[in-house]
């Protein structure tokens, strides 16, 4: 296990290193000039060079990328020249909602996701499953912004059950509380998630159910419920603990959708917001947090499974 | 399903299936295939209707406007907003007065094209990056495995934005940024093919007669392949038309007046707010009908293509 450990380890910060190369490399190749952010456009060519002097813009490339990463691994994720603000501290503001977003719907994804797979799989070739499998195709066909529009349709411009846009207060704790304005964010966020968990449980469990020992188990007189319960979901569900863990970008993507339709202020709206600003800082520190979120949720996912089925372990080299 | 029509296509037909007696039969022989992988694949009912859809659109989007007359270049203020039904437009118009079922035809002609374009780039790009690497192995096997493993590691979608933000948003430069950040999903298959397939008995054979690496990737590894490929390439294309679709949407795909089904929706926040569902539905039923046409269509190749495998 800790050879495996360390292995994965190893590994992971071999990928960390060439992404903050393949990131440092863009942002160099990028139009716009952190002085004349600084200075304004009318600046003159010796202000310019100055500025570039004084920031260590004029030194070679590796020296900067050197400066670069020693920030990085200092926990600096830059400075924004166009907010005047440091990246980590807009960090600091949208970070706790977007996790209270991609939480939550997870959590109710996870819950719906993993009876009905099931009940599809016990219950397969029957009208509830051809509904449910239509259901997951369809929701897995749907932009997630598409999504947000039509539940935004029904429930709230038609029934008017539910806030339209989310919270919009400062802080964290509207997010956490005020469900009513939350609901549909997170339903929106959560529903493909439903698609294709379910859709991951349903053939699972139907691998197993077809295994050696299931028939073992029936044979000597086990009770099906007991079967399903001891035997068959024990093995089956193992592994969402990957499925959970490298599923974490296409959560922060469809989080950045889920915000700009709901208008919620997170990393997402962050992350767009600077994009129409061309403040390149700021998009460039959120891409490398987000990344090292990917590498370790991977890397959590791996050695968790590992720690839950020992055969990983042996066959992995 | 797949099981299903897959075993079916097992079954000889007589006049189909010429044995071929000398080496000159092989083109018959390709023919025979090519004409069970098609039977196969109409037989997946899911299949046909995701070809079926496909073409509709394609018609709709294409040869709709030479039946269909609008003007999708200039505004007009004083039809904006009318409901579907409204004489002379069938489904409305939208805010700026554009008739929205002509609309749909033009921005589905970009959707297509766009997809389909960065679909085939990322396709090329894949295949022989994966060639590249299973085949070589080694220290470039590891080298092209560790940078694949690190893009992979980049969310697509924030690269994707970044990309559009800065290179620009004109359809050839959103062709290759869709392509370019979409073409990580085809080396890792593409790499376990030609691992497999360079130890086949036949390949060494090439090698031992003197056939060179280029001839022994394009002639025999990726003819081989290509199963894989052509159905990895529907998918892709299904993921390009909706990484367009999400560009758009935020404001960062095509520029005015050029226009995609996501554009469509990119005030869609407010027409809600106004009520006007007529401006909300169409584009995001006609994205979601092409993505459900592609993946349909997917498995069906799939299923036509381990036809060809298991003949063989």
């Amino acid at each position: 296990m800790i050879a495996y450990i360390i292995r994965r380890l190893i590994q992971g910060v071999i990928v960390l290193f060439a992404v903050t190369i393949i990131t440092f490399i863009l942002q160099k190749l990028l139009p716009g000039d952190p002085a004349i952010d600084l200075l304004g456009a009318k600046a003159n060519r010796v202000q310019i060079e100055q500025i570039d002097h004084l920031m260590g813009l004029d030194r070679p490339f590796w020296v900067q990328y050197w400066k670069w990463l020693d920030n990085l691994l200092h926990g600096n994720l830059g400075y924004s020249y166009k907010r005047e603000q440091t990246v980590n501290s807009l960090l600091a503001v949208a970070m706790p909602r977007t996790l209270v977003l991609v939480g939550e719907s997870t959590i109710i994804a996870v819950l719906l996701a993993i009876p009905m797979g099931i009940v599809q799989a016990v219950k397969r070739n029957t009208w509830f499953d051809y509904i449910a499998t239509g259901v997951s195709f369809t929701l897995y066909a749907t932009p997630v912004f598409f999504l947000g529009l039509v539940t935004l349709l029904i429930f709230s411009d038609d029934l008017n059950w539910f806030a339209p846009t989310a919270p919009s207060a400062d802080g964290i704790a509207p997010y956490l509380t005020d469900w009513n304005a939350m609901f549909l964010p997170v339903i929106t966020l959560a529903l493909p998630s439903v698609a294709s968990y379910s859709r991951y449980v349903r053939s699972s469990v139907l691998d197993q159910i077809t295994q050696d020992y299931v028939r073992t188990a029936v044979a000597k007189g086990a009770k099906q419920r007991r079967v399903l319960y001891r035997h068959v979901l024990r093995n089956a569900l193992m592994p969402m603990i990957t499925l959970l863990g490298y599923a974490l970008p296409a959560l922060f993507g469809g989080a950045l959708i889920t915000e700009v339709v709901f208008n919620m202020p997170g990393l997402g709206l962050l992350y767009i917001n600077s994009a129409e600003q061309d403040d390149y800082a700021t998009m460039l520190g959120l891409t490398v947090l987000i990344t090292i979120a990917t590498i370790l949720g991977s890397l959590i996912a791996d050695l968790g499974y590992a720690a839950a089925d020992p055969r990983v372990r042996l066959t992995d080299s | 399903m797949s099981v299903v029509s897959s075993l079916g296509a097992q079954d000889p037909v007589p006049d189909l299936t010429p044995t071929p007696s000398a080496a000159g039969d092989v083109a018959g022989r390709q023919r025979s295939m090519a004409r069970r992988m098609a039977e196969v694949f109409f037989e997946n009912k899911l299949g046909v209707l995701g070809l079926g859809i496909l073409v509709v659109l394609v018609l709709f989007c294409f040869l709709g406007p030479m039946f269909y007359h609008t003007d999708q270049i200039h505004t007009n203020i004083d039809s904006t907003t009318l409901t579907p039904g409204s004489p002379g437009y069938p489904l409305g118009t939208d805010q700026e007065g554009y008739d929205e079922l002509g609309r749909l035809m033009v921005a589905g002609q970009s959707s297509l094209e766009v997809g389909i374009a960065a679909g085939l780039i990322a396709s090329v790009v894949g295949t022989l990056y994966g060639a590249v690497s299973g085949y070589f192995g080694g220290w470039i096997d590891a080298l092209l495995m560790r940078i694949l493993d690190a893009a992979y590691s980049l969310p697509s979608i924030f690269v994707l934005l970044y990309l559009a933000a800065t290179v620009g948003r004109s359809k050839f430069t959103l062709i290759m940024v869709i392509g370019l950040t979409l073409w990580l999903l085809l080396p890792r298959l593409v790499r376990g093919e030609t691992l497999t397939l360079k130890t086949r008995e036949y390949v060494q054979a090439v090698r031992v007669m003197g056939g060179g690496t280029n001839r022994i990737i394009y002639r025999h590894i990726l003819p081989n392949a290509i199963g894989t490929i052509v159905v990895s390439v529907t998918f892709i294309i299904a993921d390009a038309i909706f990484a367009l679709s999400t560009l758009s949407f935020i404001g960062l795909g095509l520029e005015s007046p050029q226009i995609d089904w996501g554009g469509m929706l990119n005030s869609g926040t407010s027409y809600v707010f106004d009520g006007y569902w007529w401006l909300v539905y169409p584009p995001g039923i006609a994205i979601i009908l092409v993505i459900i046409a592609f993946n349909f269509i997917g498995d069906a190749l799939r299923d036509a293509f381990e036809t060809r495998l298991q003949k063989r």
